[in-house]
Parts: C-alpha cells; structure tokens; sequence
C-alpha cells in the first residue's frame, strides 16, 4: 500500500461520476414530481440488459446500442408516467410509490426469466484496456463512466435552462398552478420530465453494465447508492448530484483502501445518516 | 366603450370537493372594459377566476369567449385562446431568474412568435424588471414580484387578463404605481376583469363591476351606479 492515496482518489472520482449518473434520473423525477422512485435501480438495470440484447443479437458496441436504447427508455418513461404514475397522482400520495415498487418487481422477475439469474456484463474490445497517469494504471471503462456522467449533467442543464420545455419542467417543479395559468399542459411536461430521466437511466445502464457484472436483482443495490448520492447533494439538484456521486465514490474507495473491502457499503450508510443528521436537505439541497 | 361581450359566463355552479362554492353565476365581460369582482373574502371571487381559467370545471351552465364555449377546455387551452390570469404576487417560480419567469409567460404557441415584441412591451411598463432580470425571482420585493407575474401574464399576449388580488399586502404607494400600469396595459387594448379587496379604491378604478356573496351575485352596476347603491354603503364603507 506505500500510503498511496493517489490512486483510491482517482478511482473514486471517476466511480463517483459513474454513481451521479445513476442518480441523476431519480434525482429529476423527485425534484419535478415529488416521487420518490423506488424502481429507479431496477430501471437502470432494464437499460444494462436492454444493451446486452442489443449487444448479442445486433452484436454492436454497447455505446452504439444508445442509439436504440435511448430511444425505447423514453418511450417506456414516458408511458410509465401517462398510464401509471400520472393516474396515481390523483388517487393518493402512497399510490405512486406502490406503483414503483410494483414496478421494480415486474422488471426484477422479467429478467429473472428473460436473462436467468445467472451475471451478465457488457464486455468490449476496450473492456480491460486502461490507461496511465504517472505511474498508475487506471481502468478505461471507469474513465468513460466519468466523462459519460460530465456529458448528461450538462446536456441535462442546457436543456433545463435554454429550451421552452426544459423552463417549463423546472417552472411545474416549482409552482404547480402558476405553471398550468402559463399554459404549461403540466401532465404533458410530468411525462417529458419522466422519459428524460429514463434516458438518463439508459446511459447509465450501459455504462454500469461496461464497469459491473449485473444480475436482475442488481437495481436494489443501486437504488441504495443512488439514495446515498441524492442525500449527499440534495434531491432535485443536478450539480449537487455530480458532488454527491464523487463524494460517495472518493469515500467507497478510500474506505476500501485503507480498512478494507467489507467496510464500503458501511461508509455510505454512515455518511448518509450523518448528513441525515446535519444537513437533511443535503449539501445543495433547498 | 364598445357594447361587445368578450366573455359570457351563463348560471355556472361550481364545486370544491362536495362543496358548492359558486350558485347560478351570470356575468358578462365587455371588450376593453375594466371589470372588477367584489366580496369578501370567501364570496368565491378566485373560484370564478379559477373557474375561467380551466382549473376548475363548472357542473352546470355554459362560459362562451369570443362565441366559442370554453365551459370544458384545460387551462392551457383556454391560455392558448387569449384569456390569462395572473395570480397574486406569491404566484412566482422563485428559484428561476426574472428573465426566465418573463420568459415562460410566452410558452403558448401563439405567444412565442410575438415574444420579442411582448418582451419589449413588457420592460416598458416595468423597467425595474429589466434592471433586475439577472436576479432569482425570490429576491425581488412583493410589489416587485407582483409586477413580475403581470408581467408574466402579458408576455402570453391575452386578451383578457384576469388580476387576482394584485394589492394584498403590498404598499399604498407600490398600489398606486400597480394600478397606474393597469391604465396603460387597457390601453393597448387588453380587457381587465380584476379581483380586489379594498372596496372604495375598486370603484375608483373599475369602469363596472359584480358584487359576490357566499357564491352568488348580489348586485351589479357600474362603478358610479354601485357607490351610490345603499347596500354597497352600508357593507362596505360603513355609511
């Protein structure tokens, strides 16, 4: 180990970015709609098998497989929103979370008997090629995590802050009924902002997927570490994602580094539930 | 002024829940008028508005504008058609910037294409909105966040602009100032129809204007007919 702290650090920022990127969506669809998606880990792993179809039946590279993944995600976000969250909105305010989880049931078991219980991953010709930084050896697949998460967090501002429908998201987020006497069709923008946040997920389903095995129960686990990212920066906040990703990727790293492996998932529950305790609506919460 | 009716509301109930907040309302808006609501405070004044705005739906009558019944339409169809109500000062997105408040008044399709010419408009009734664009809504001060959500409404280019209780709260003197750039907004030709509490300055202001009690119309007159009217003495200037 030498002291070296160098490489835990590197490791665990582009981690990081790969967590914040996982988080992103659930981030959105609480910040706009105030739902707290529990199938969000699930849905991601949809989009780490979507591209493993794609991938062995097309036999494409699974960034390529975006190109029909991207768009099948956001067809599946924006029905999920019409046809079942939509409808639960006005029923209670339990009825959406039930629907999620129900869900995340239906997902875990379709690929339960699609794809077996048994691991996939999405493996490349660059799946274990890696890259230098000094003396270090890093591993590509993380640096792409990294970089993917940098891109959908400022494709995602752009489009908050410069087109009509990204301003009309953030205004439902903020003053429901101020929103719909602007003529903003509120139900409409709710399933944009839904299917945005599944495209979100896809992205980040392919990249977990070059980085991780997967089983169909893999999206429990990153649910958990996508709650522990939105904790940390604040729900509904991008930037605050991104900080809460590295933040959780540095600390999982370090952790595993210098008092071992098995203290990894510790180390997030403890930052949660301190932040919890000091901070609740997280570091750039409102 | 011109006898054409804009807006026809004919015998609307309209209920919250199980709770009947408008009983048989008739009233009709006249192009280019100054229309005010008066009552107290749960006569039902913003259910009407709410009401014509499409957030609320009446269970019996009809509302027609311009001719074209508008009794079922979804609020953003009835912004799309020209009628925008600007909620009280509250009715701010306080985290986006005041451009981006303005901005999102124009989100209509018609509204888009005049936005450049709306924004223009818009600065010259409010300048101090031009100098404080930059800023997240929540910063301005009440009478400033007032003048930021009409002019939020103008920029979805009305052409009946629904006002609910511009006044509350805000200062004598930020009150004048609201109401001398209400003259101005009638004047390029948008019809007002306006909900306010302060009963004497309503009659000042308003060309006519509909009496509400507990969810019915009780009188209604013009300005100078309803001042002299012993009843309107009696409830609300204490004669």
């Amino acid at each position: 180990m030498t002291g070296d702290i160098f490489t835990p650090l590197v490791m665990g920022v582009l981690l990081g970015g790969l967590y914040a990127l996982i988080a992103m969506g659930l981030s959105m669809v609480f910040g706009v709609m105030r739902l707290i998606n529990l199938a969000h880990g699930d849905l991601v792993i949809l989009g780490s098998y979507l591209a493993y179809a794609v991938v062995t039946f097309l036999g494409l590279d699974p960034i390529v497989s975006l190109v029909i993944c991207i768009p099948v995600m956001f067809g599946i976000g924006f029905a999920i929103q019409k046809y079942l969250m939509g409808r639960a909105f006005g029923i209670s305010g339990e009825a959406p979370l039930i629907i999620a989880f129900g869900i995340a049931l239906i997902i875990q078991n379709s690929n339960q008997i699609l794809w077996t219980p048994l691991s996939r991953g999405l493996t490349t010709s660059y799946s274990l090629a890696s890259f230098s930084l000094g003396q270090l050896q890093f591993p590509v697949s993380y640096l792409l995590d990294f970089i993917a998460a940098v891109i959908v967090m400022l494709a995602l501002r752009e489009f908050l802050v410069r087109t009509y429908l990204g301003k009309a998201i953030t205004a439902a987020s903020q003053n429901k009924r101020a929103a719909l006497l602007m003529g903003i069709n509120n139900n409409l923008v709710y399933g944009f902002a839904f299917a945005i946040a599944m495209v979100s997920a896809a992205i980040a389903g392919v990249f977990l997927g070059m980085t991780f095995p997967f089983t169909p129960t893999s999206g429990t686990q990153f649910l958990i570490i996508a709650f522990g990212v939105v904790i940390i920066g604040g729900l509904g906040s991008m930037f605050g994602t991104l900080v809460g990703g590295l933040i959780l990727g540095i600390c999982q790293t370090l952790a595993g580094t210098f008092l071992g492996p098995a203290t990894q998932m510790l180390i997030v529950y403890v930052i949660v539930l301190v932040i919890l305790a000091i901070r609740p609506q997280g570091l750039f919460g409102r | 002024m011109s006898q054409e009716i804009l807006l026809k509301i004919s015998n609307i109930d309209v209920f919250h829940g199980t709770f009947q907040a408008l009983w048989d309302i008739s009233l009709e808006v006249r192009k280019d008028e100054m229309l005010a609501l008066i009552g107290a405070n749960t006569a039902g004044k913003s259910t009407l508005l709410d009401t014509i705005s499409g957030l609320l739906h009446p269970t019996k009558g009809k509302m027609e504008f311009e001719g074209k019944d508008i009794t079922h339409l979804e609020a953003y169809e009835i912004v799309e058609l020209g009628i925008t109500q600007i909620p009280e000062g509250r009715g701010i997105f306080p985290e986006m910037s005041v451009i981006d408040n303005i901005i999102i008044g124009s989100y209509g399709r018609r509204a888009r294409q005049k936005k450049a010419e709306n924004l223009k408009r818009v600065f010259q009734h409010f300048p101090i909105l031009e100098k404080r664009k930059k800023q997240t809504a929540k910063t301005l001060s009440g009478g400033e966040q007032q003048m930021l959500v009409i002019a939020r409404g103008l920029m979805a280019d009305p052409k009946l602009m629904l006002l609910d209780e511009m006044s509350l709260g805000l200062a004598p003197i930020v009150i004048n100032e609201l109401f001398k750039a209400m003259k101005e907004i009638r004047e390029t030709g948008i019809t007002i129809m306006f909900v306010e509490q302060n009963v004497r300055r309503t009659l000042q202001e308003a060309d006519r204007a509909y009496i509400l009690e507990t969810g019915r119309v009780t009188l209604s007159g013009t300005a100078a007919q309803l001042k002299e009217e012993e009843g309107v003495k009696k409830a609300y200037f204490g004669i």
